[in-house]
């Protein structure tokens, strides 16, 4: 694809600025996993442009990487979610804010 | 204007729309629904990128087993709607404000200090992306990370299965 790296970049810029957004105002703990998630696809966005930009597949094996450790911590998280849910009867994180259990 | 670049224009349309929609969607399942179509859109810049094997595990791993998981949750605990409750009125004004600095300073980087990475990519041989030549490097030098990803996947599913883990001696 003939397109400047730059603006796969910017792309990848706008998805990680809307995903951090998402974490600081949503406060539905799933939908802020879920711009936790939109956050480390922007990561990987920009490390295929930077590995098409300089032919090189390592990036691509670290994309791999990425989306293996986010399994995981998809597998953790909802589970600790679903675990707080037990305890609070709800997953509005203004709410958990205290450490007792 | 060439042809690649009004299909990355339109995809990154797709994308944006996607993601901004599942940020503004009151019901947490349509949020899921978004999410889904942003990494599907994701995955054919991939795929355009030559980059044709990280699609498709980005297609069957995101989009697929993370996102089934994500709605399986959603629908086990029925937390759809929106919290309802007071509102911190000062948090979205920052969080905009914040996150539009973020936004320039990504803009400022990538258009004006940065020039060279404005210059048209190189032409890529046939193999580059395959299946076949990402096989080769991850089990080659990247073979010992690849293991330890394996260990790691092997830790968080037993995490996930004690903090899911309900004790019999523990009251309901």
């Amino acid at each position: 694809m003939n397109v400047p790296t730059s603006y796969l970049l910017a792309l990848s810029g706008v998805l990680f600025v809307i995903g951090a957004m998402g974490v600081l105002t949503r406060r539905n703990a799933i939908v802020i996993f879920m711009s936790i998630e939109l956050m480390l696809n922007s990561a990987n966005l920009a490390f295929i442009a930077f590995a098409r930009s300089f032919v090189d597949l390592q990036g691509q094996v670290m994309v791999f990487f990425v989306i293996a450790v986010a399994a995981a911590e998809v597998a953790v998280g909802l589970a600790l979610i679903v675990s707080i849910f037990r305890t609070k009867q709800s997953i509005d994180v203004d709410q958990i804010s205290s450490l007792k259990g | 204007m060439t042809q690649d670049l009004i299909l990355f224009i339109i995809l990154a349309v797709i994308v944006i729309i996607t993601a901004v929609s599942m940020l503004l969607s009151r019901n947490a399942v349509y949020s899921a629904m978004f999410l889904v179509l942003n990494f599907i859109t994701v995955a054919v810049i991939y795929l355009l990128l030559n980059a044709a094997f990280i699609a498709m595990v980005q297609v069957t791993v995101y989009a697929g087993a993370i996102m089934v998981l994500f709605l399986f949750v959603i629908m086990l605990l029925g937390a759809e709607k929106a919290a309802k409750g007071e509102s911190l009125s000062w948090q979205p004004p920052l969080a905009i404000l914040l996150g539009g600095a973020l936004l320039m300073e990504f803009a400022y980087i990538l258009f004006v200090r940065q020039t060279d990475l404005i210059s048209s990519v190189e032409s890529v041989t046939k193999k580059f992306g395959s299946p076949e030549s990402i096989g080769d490097l991850l089990f080659d030098r990247y073979l010992v990370p690849f293991e330890i990803t394996s260990i790691l996947l092997l830790v968080a599913m037993i995490g996930a299965i004690i903090i899911t883990h309900r004790g019999k001696k523990e009251p309901q």
